[in-house]
């Protein structure tokens, strides 16, 4: 099986220029995404993760480097993706359905076109009977739920999620991850999905980039080999506490984390399945 | 099934209306009653503090011409708060909209507001004349500072990741104007209006205060020199009720507006119930 290259990302690095300060994010960035590719972002916080998206998105420009989505440069916006943040942005005076079909109002397409597609999406995500309501009147994880729909509704070839579910519960996020899993088994879209957690991101992804702290740059590639369709199960296995064990060992030695006692036996004590946040 | 749902969400909505009201109402009726008995216990002049009775026999009897004054007043109240918000809204999305106005025009504006307009009134006199136009020009300066405000306020909420996303989505800028950023500053520009319905009353009485020779304002004055203090709890009180009158409209035009905001409401009610 040999899936085409999606994202190219060539020797691209970005810095800031503020009044004060020229701050540089990231650092020569080196980087290709397949097509049907589940790819994690972690790093410690502030080191650009968020800035790579960004960066991919067309939303803000490269400072050097080149961009290539399907062998074409990102100059501007890139229209053909969906993008979650960690804060859901819905819109508080539109229903959650007005919601989801934001995205084909934007783009001036048909709204009867989508409205089946809409509705199914939300009724995949348990929100069958929520069409009607107000944002405010659901939890966290559902309304993370609805902007997830939201970026599926035009079928895009790319997802971009920026700790989609950062702000939610541990019990709440574990059943996102399950139903996101879900999801993409069904739809197999190029995810890039940008994380803190550990265990999160071995548990959905095919493939997970390390980042090192600022000026960020990949420092670890990890391919996760764990059979699909994944279930909570799979945290116990062997091989899920060995990869969570290998990015540990790489943020210790980019210095994110300091464990004085764990240097000395040599190893990092650690409870294999927790949803501990770096 | 679906009728008598409704039939009794509306009778809920109605008691829930008594009863969130009952205690104010009760509150200002046990008010009126002390005052009348205070003053008929105590003997008190009726220049100093008429009874309630009294101030209502006035209302009774010079009905047509508080009516007449009403009228006057509600127009330079209406045409005043209406150039506030003509104006205001406009300048906020211009102050919003362009760097180089900010720059110009919100010092200016800031350093405006620090003038009492009060003290403009005789000023407006001498440039306006005796007629309505120096009540609207009052009227208007003084509502029309937290609409301009507000309005660059609750623009500039708009959280920079919807407007990434409406991009990424193709949007152009009308489209995050008119889907994103102006809906979400409504719910500011709302209050602000509300806020600006009372000054502009304010204003309107000011301005009558100074110079006219019809109103509410000009009424009080008219009824001070004569000591003629019934005459003035009379004008007072139908110009709290113009006020009134104001922001109710205000309020159902929010309400019909802003159905999303009113949700939030009614969850809070039902949740203290």
């Amino acid at each position: 099986m040999t899936a085409k290259t999606l994202i190219k990302i060539d020797n691209v690095s970005k810095t800031y220029i503020t009044s004060k300060e020229d701050i540089q994010a990231l650092e020569a960035v080196n980087l290709d995404i397949k097509e049907s590719e589940f790819v994690s972002l972690v790093g410690p916080s502030g080191c650009g993760k968020s800035t790579l998206l960004m960066l991919i998105s067309g939303l803000y420009p490269a400072t050097t480097g080149t961009i290539q989505i399907k062998d074409e440069p990102v100059l501007k916006p890139y229209t053909n993706l969906g993008i979650v943040f960690q804060k859901d942005m819905l819109l508080e005076w539109r229903s959650v359905l007005d919601n989801v079909l934001l995205q084909v109002e934007i783009r001036r397409l048909n709204r009867s076109d989508y409205l089946d597609t809409a509705k199914s999406l939300l009724e995949n995500v348990g929100l069958g009977n929520f069409l009607d309501r107000y944002p405010r009147e659901l939890s966290g994880g559902m309304r993370q739920r609805v902007s997830i729909c939201r970026a599926l509704l035009h079928n895009p070839s790319l997802l971009l999620m920026d700790e989609p579910f950062g702000a939610l519960d541990a019990i709440t996020r574990d059943q996102m991850n399950l139903d996101l899993e879900r999801v993409w088994e069904q739809s197999r879209k190029t995810v890039f999905f940008v994380t803190h957690s550990v265990p999160e991101a071995i548990f959905l992804s095919d493939r997970i980039l390390v980042m090192s702290p600022r000026p960020g740059s990949i420092v670890a590639d990890i391919k996760v080999d764990l059979p699909r369709p994944r279930t909570l199960y799979i945290r116990d296995l062997p091989e899920f506490s060995e990869y969570n064990r290998q990015i540990r060992t790489i943020f210790r030695e980019q210095g994110i984390l300091i464990d004085e006692q764990g240097k000395e036996k040599g190893m990092l004590t650690q409870s294999p399945s927790s949803d501990v946040d770096y | 099934m679906n009728s008598k749902s409704k039939k009794v969400t509306r009778e809920n909505k109605f008691l829930t209306w008594i009863k969130n009201y009952s205690y104010s109402i009760a509150t200002i009726i046990l008010l009126i009653i002390i005052w009348e008995l205070g003053v008929k216990l105590f003997d008190i002049k009726e220049y100093l503090l008429p009874a309630p009775s009294v101030v209502w026999k006035k209302i009774v009897k010079n009905f047509p011409l508080l009516l007449e004054y009403s009228r006057v007043t509600a127009w330079e109240i209406l045409v005043g708060y209406l150039l506030s918000i003509v104006i205001g809204i406009p300048m906020g999305l211009m102050i919003f909209y362009s760097r180089f106005l900010e720059r110009i025009i919100y010092p200016l504006l800031v350093a405006s507001q620090t003038i009492p307009k009060i003290a403009l009134a005789p000023l407006l006199i001498i440039w306006f004349g005796w007629g309505i136009w120096p009540k609207i020009v009052v009227s208007f300066l003084i509502a029309f500072f937290p609409i301009v405000v507000d309005t660059v306020v609750g623009l500039k909420q708009t959280e920079p990741e919807m407007i990434y996303l409406v991009r990424s989505m193709g949007a152009n800028r009308a489209q995050i104007f008119f889907k994103i950023s102006l809906p979400n500053a409504l719910p500011n520009i709302f209050g602000a209006l509300k806020v600006a319905s009372t000054l502009a009353v304010v204003g309107a009485v000011v301005g009558e205060f100074v110079a006219s020779d019809s109103g509410l304002g000009y009424l009080l004055v008219v009824s001070q020199g004569y000591l003629d203090t019934a005459s003035m709890f009379a004008g007072i009180v139908f110009l709290s009720l113009l006020g009134i009158i104001f922001f109710f409209i205000i309020e159902v035009i929010e309400r019909i507006a802003l159905p999303w905001k009113v949700e939030k409401e009614s969850i809070l009610h039902s949740a203290t119930m």
